[in-house]
């Protein structure tokens, strides 16, 4: 009788099987939307707000990618995605990119079949601990209760970290941010481990951020970046560039601000010149327009400004540059020149 | 003549009980306090309902309302002199997101770039109930209504995913075309061979001529209301969309299932057993993590589906297998003799089915199919666990939102409310058919 | 006159499969496993050439890698570096674990409510409608979460044992503590135990079965054995003489003599939890996830029951109990001979099911973190490995097998039990 409620909404919803042959970015073009995945929710990284807008550190990414394929940094369909789901949406094609704290590492990359185009955020693996404890470091928390994030590589890093040292722990793995920190707070656990600016960012929205520490022990390397499917490089290189142009434009001074006046004509520095479309044709190498990077970085700023507005010390998570900064500061966010 | 008389000539009037034995004092005494033992019972349970409220309402009663994060709260609650970590609920995360926890991200014009929308899954509600009229008061309801019922599954997906009006209809041409089929079929050969080149037609329209079909109309004649994407759908709109079309769809597979298992033909009847009692076996998070992970990778190569659409794929099949236990209960119920009448009348098998077995069975089965229903739907938060944003998925967004970190009650409560009274109101309204529909089988 | 008409030739018409009866179930048949053949050739197809395309070949050979992380839950040892397949055995046996646990109670609270929903006091049966109705209208999910919130914002955390004005204390004589991290309990332990045999060497499947075990549960078998045989004895005299010779103290001597004589040459005493360091040491550590999940699952469950168990009881009519004190039994007899074997036939079928939809909510284990099997196999080896077909596979079949299991008695338990028709 109502069996094909299911054609009527395929129908309806405009499913169309779509050719894999075909590269991604003609797919996007198409399609006039970026389906990009992000997590279902994570402080300054990605979350909805009342209206269903979504913001944050990597949302900015995927804003940015639209902006510079599509020339519409709104063109993005946020596919929300857990740690379990993240992998297959994107190599079924589900979603173009994936731009979800996601670790780059050796599998991932080799075994999964994913291209990782770069990084955005330098992370590793912290512990935080009530003040009261009186705990220095993470050595001394053998015995210790610790509140894990799952669905992430934080809980192979704490075992080989504590199985190193010849420690003993007691795991308690969660799923959500949310409860891992309710967790905490109640004295579930004595510790919390899971990235570092995720517990900066938890830490920040406690009620008295000044009762608990983050211990200096850093046991992991957590390079977060966006990742795309293997096999389609064109794909690849429009992701990875776009990053790179975010990261160059902070480097040369390149801002949401000025970047109007800048790209208007070409000015005395090549490189941002040849960045913002105003000589050379490496937006048409892409595939893209001549000002795929200018409608990238007026998006939501460069670099830097994404990570002010989002992350930084400004906003109530507080994250300092650190490793994050230009490579010309001590950091080690760097891009390839646009050359 | 003495005039004594030692028999009362005429009646006293009746009194009035005694107080204590009518009234409330009367009803109290027999009912909390007819002994020791039911007083003791009756004043411990006072004492934990006591005890429950005091410890629920003062938190509850907080006026925090108009606050805009919980810091805010934090801050009335200190102004009102209650401190600590269980002060007062912070009601603001509720007045800010409750639109959001009820239909998502659907349309709400505040994106500037599309009208407000959410009136479609509100219709489409409100027209469910006309839409079951015909099939739960048929004595109540002009008999015409059932082409409403019958059209009512096309219009129900269409509200809301919008898109042109020709999708749906093509769509339910489908069926008048194996129907068509069907009965030509069925004259010119057998009614075998009619059902087979009935259905088979059917599905060579809907595979390839449907969408050839509606786009040309669709170009010549373009009907329709803005589309919607499914990424939009959440909160309870989507628990109450994948509930609604997962009975419907489970409905007839469920009969077919049903029947499959009650029948005589042996490899029939192992594949029906079969597929029940898998389904059956496993619990729904597998088959949604299926849904999320592996059904892209059984269809064809390319084939893209979009989440909701595979998660209702599964939750179909999961309930139809539920729904296949129902008839058969249904079926189970009836009298043999209802089956030797119809055969002694000399129906054949599916006529006997139509017109004599299905129509009680399905009568039977209606409080089991009310209850499955409630099952699916509440089993809808589950999707969450994929990163669907049904109520239970969106509270960890707005948990992870810097305003109402830190939040736990509030959203739960309100959830939990919320399901509680569409499920309540529900399982209530199927005793009540219950009764209405009890005719003396006993 | 007469005339001679040819007998209808017997042969098989190529009609007769679509119009014989005798033919056209054949038929339909064939072409039903035709379809679905080909359906499952259709399926296994696509997915052979979307893997090849993923360049992921289906291989097990995951389970034997090691697994990487721990788990805190466990009923068998293990550490980070066995093997995913360890992980998942581990993963099972908690599945299993709750799933008992979970029936049991349930069992006891729905019997208990249903009862009490029964009750002439009227508050008591308000109660307990609100006590089923609230629980059977809410997601069994959000009950999950709910009852974990509760544990860990209402029980005190360690810390609040330590230290001189500590605002919470151990209970039952320093015995055990509650804790919003788990209860613990003290734990039976032998100074002079017979120690563990190991079996499957040191496979993914190894196990230790421990001697003490074994040695106090066949002292018991043959204690009871004994007690019964004690019994029947008395029956015996019974008939005979009609006098019962009383047996109680020679029962229960049988039964536990032995035991505590046991107990004693094993060295028994008990290991009391104590606060040390960041946790409490020692005794069995029942984790607030299992707490959790066992007592929401229990919740849930036990509010089905209890209607089941209600229909069941109100389902005998008073006819029956009125026959059977005419026939003069009495009235603990009555409902052991007349209501409960026909109540139970009522209860017992949808108490299974109800048993088996609990032992599928436990894989709702991952919302509060307990390490069933679908945490382990389902949740970190497929987010680890990336293997969804295969674990995913082999999660189903874990499950299918439990509650074809679980169905296999019900099955048999209804045949034994249907009333015959005609």
């Amino acid at each position: 009788m109502k069996k094909t409620v299911f054609l009527g909404a395929l129908t309806v919803a405009g499913l169309a099987a779509g050719a894999a042959a075909a590269g991604t970015i003609d797919d996007v073009k198409a399609r006039g939307k970026l389906n990009c995945g992000v997590t279902t929710g994570l402080v300054g990284f990605a979350a909805p707000d009342a209206n269903g807008e979504w913001s944050g550190f990597d949302v900015a990414v995927c804003r940015a990618v639209a902006a510079a394929v599509l020339g519409d940094a709104t063109a993005v369909e946020f596919v929300p995605t857990t740690g379990k789901t993240r992998f297959t949406a994107l190599a079924s094609g589900e979603i173009d990119m994936l731009a979800r704290n996601t670790t780059w590492t050796f599998s991932r990359d080799v075994d999964l079949k994913f291209t990782f185009v770069g990084v955005n955020y330098y992370d590793g693996q912290g512990f935080m601990v009530p003040k009261e404890l009186g705990v220095s470091s993470a050595k001394e928390l053998d015995g210790s209760t610790v509140c894990i994030q799952t669905g992430t590589t934080t809980e192979l890093n704490l075992a080989d970290f504590f199985r190193a040292n010849n420690i003993s722990y007691e795991p308690v793995p969660i799923e959500t941010n949310a409860e891992a920190q309710q967790q905490y707070l109640a004295g579930a656990c004595d510790v919390y481990t899971t990235d570092a600016s995720g517990l900066a960012a938890t830490r920040a929205t406690f009620e008295a951020p000044a009762d608990h520490i983050l211990l200096p022990e850093i046991v992991s390397k957590e390079p977060l970046g966006p990742l795309v499917r293997h096999g389609d490089d064109e794909w690849g290189d429009v992701v990875r560039w776009t990053l790179n142009a975010l990261i160059t434009a902070e480097e040369l001074g390149v801002t949401s601000a000025n970047i109007g006046e800048m790209s208007a004509a070409a000015g005395n520095n090549p490189e941002i010149n040849r960045l913002l479309g105003t000589e050379g044709n490496l937006g048409e190498m892409l595939g893209l327009s001549a000002d795929w990077a200018k409608n990238a970085i007026a998006a939501s700023g460069n670099y830097g400004e994404v990570f002010e507005k989002n992350i930084g010390e400004a906003t109530p998570i507080g994250l300092a540059r650190g490793l994050n900064a230009q490579w010309t500061e001590g950091g080690l966010i760097y891009s390839p020149p646009f050359r | 003549m003495s005039n004594i008389a030692f028999v009362r000539t005429e009646m006293l009037p009746e009194q009035a009980p005694p107080a204590s034995a009518v009234g409330l004092i009367g009803w109290v005494r027999a009912n909390l306090f007819s002994g020791w033992f039911n007083t003791l019972i009756t004043l411990a349970t006072l004492y934990v309902i006591y005890a429950i409220l005091a410890a629920i309402l003062p938190w509850a009663f907080s006026p925090t309302v108009g606050a805009g994060s919980l810091a805010e709260c934090r801050e009335i609650l200190a102004e009102s002199g209650k401190t600590g970590h269980f002060a007062g609920a912070c009601w603001g995360v509720i007045t800010e997101r409750w639109q959001q926890l009820m239909f998502g991200f659907y349309p709400n014009g505040s994106d500037g770039v599309s009208a407000d929308l959410r009136w479609r899954p509100v219709l489409a509600f409100v027209l469910l109930a006309v839409a079951l009229a015909p099939v739960l008061f048929a004595d109540k309801v002009p008999s015409k209504m059932i082409w409403f019922t019958a059209a009512f599954p096309f219009l129900y997906p269409w509200l809301h995913w919008g898109g042109s009006i020709w999708g749906p209809i093509s769509a339910l041409l489908g069926f008048v075309i194996g129907w068509f089929v069907f009965k030509t079929a069925e004259k010119v050969s057998s009614s075998l061979i009619g059902m087979i080149s009935g259905v088979v037609a059917a599905l060579v329209w809907w595979l390839t001529l449907s969408g050839f079909f509606s786009n040309a109309l669709n170009s010549i004649l373009p009907v329709g209301i803005e589309p919607v994407q499914s990424r939009l759908f959440g909160g309870f709109m989507l628990s109450v969309l994948i509930g609604v079309i997962a009975i419907a769809c489970s409905l007839p597979l469920g009969i077919v299932l049903a029947l499959g298992r009650q029948s005589d033909l042996l490899i029939v009847k192992a594949i029906c057993v079969g597929f029940i009692e898998f389904i059956r076996g496993v619990p729904l998070i597998t088959l949604l993590f299926v849904a999320s992970t592996l059904l892209n990778i059984f269809l064809p190569p390319g084939t893209q589906f979009d989440i909701i659409l595979r998660v209702l794929i599964m939750v179909t099949l999961f309930a139809a297998a539920y729904m296949a236990e129902v008839i058969r209960g249904g079926l189970a119920a009836l009298p043999k003799g209802q089956y030797e009448g119809a055969d002694s009348l000399g129906l054949d098998y599916w006529q006997a089915q139509r017109l004599i077995i299905m129509p009680q069975a399905l009568k039977i089965s209606i409080p089991g199919i009310v209850s499955t229903f409630i099952g699916v739907f509440k089993d809808t938060v589950l999707v969450s666990v994929i990163g669907l944003l049904d109520p239970l998925g969106l509270s960890n967004g707005i948990r992870a939102d810097a305003n109402w970190n830190g939040i736990v009650w509030e959203i739960y409560g309100f959830i939990a409310l919320m399901f509680f009274v569409f499920c309540f109101s529900m399982s209530r309204y199927s005793m009540y058919l219950e009764r209405k529909l009890q005719t003396g089988h006993r | 006159m007469t005339t001679v008409s040819d007998p209808p030739k017997e042969g098989f018409r190529l009609s007769q499969l679509i119009y014989d009866t005798r033919y056209r179930s054949m038929t339909i048949q064939i072409v039903a496993l035709i379809g679905f053949l080909t359906l499952i050739f259709w399926l296994i197809n696509n997915t052979a050439t979307n893997l090849a395309e993923l360049g992921k070949e289906p291989s097990f050979r995951f389970l034997s890698e090691p697994a990487g992380y721990d788990i805190n839950q466990r009923l068998l040892d293990y550490q980070s570096q066995d093997t995913h397949l360890r992980a998942a055995l581990i993963g099972l046996l908690n599945t299993l674990l709750v799933a008992v646990m979970g029936c049991i109670t349930a069992t006891i609270i729905g019997v208990i409510v249903g009862v009490l929903r029964l009750s002439k006091n009227w508050l008591v049966s308000r109660l307990m409608a609100v006590y089923v109705e609230m629980f059977r209208n809410v997601p069994v999910l959000l009950w999950i979460v709910f009852v974990m919130a509760v544990l860990i914002e209402t029980l005190p955390a360690p810390r609040a044992f330590r230290g001189d004005n500590a605002t919470a204390s151990m209970m039952l004589n320093d015995s055990v503590a509650v804790t919003n991290r788990g209860v613990y309990v003290p734990e039976p332990l032998f100074s002079r135990g017979l120690g563990d045999i190991h079996l499957l060497g040191d496979s993914s499947l190894r196990f230790d079965v421990s001697l003490d075990l074994i040695a106090i549960l066949i002292v018991l078998g043959l204690g009871f054995f004994v007690s019964h045989k004690i019994k029947q004895r008395a029956d015996h005299v019974q008939e005979t003489t009609g006098d019962r010779p009383t047996t109680w103290y020679l029962r229960l001597g049988v039964v536990s003599l032995p035991f505590i004589v046991l107990l004693y040459a094993l060295g028994f005493h008990l290991g009391y939890p104590e606060l040390k360091g960041f946790n409490f040491r020692g005794g069995t550590h029942m984790r607030n996830s299992l707490i959790a999940l066992w007592l929401a699952l229990s919740l849930y469950t036990a509010a089905f029951i209890a209607e089941i168990v209600r229909a069941g009881i109100l389902a005998i009519s008073h006819g029956q109990t009125e026959a059977a004190a005419a026939l003069g039994l009495r009235q603990n007899r009555i409902m052991n001979l007349v209501v409960l074997p026909q109540a139970l036939r009522v209860i017992i079928p949808p108490l299974i099911s109800n048993y088996l939809n609990l032992t599928k909510n436990s894989s709702l284990a991952i919302a509060v973190g307990y390490m069933d099997i679908t945490g382990t196999l389902g949740g970190i080896t497929l987010n680890q490995t990336g293997r969804e077909l295969e674990t995913l596979l082999l999660l189903m079949l874990c499950y299918l097998i439990i509650s074809l299991s679980i169905s296999a008695v019900m099955n048999w338990y209804n045949e034994s039990v249907k009333l015959r028709e005609r």
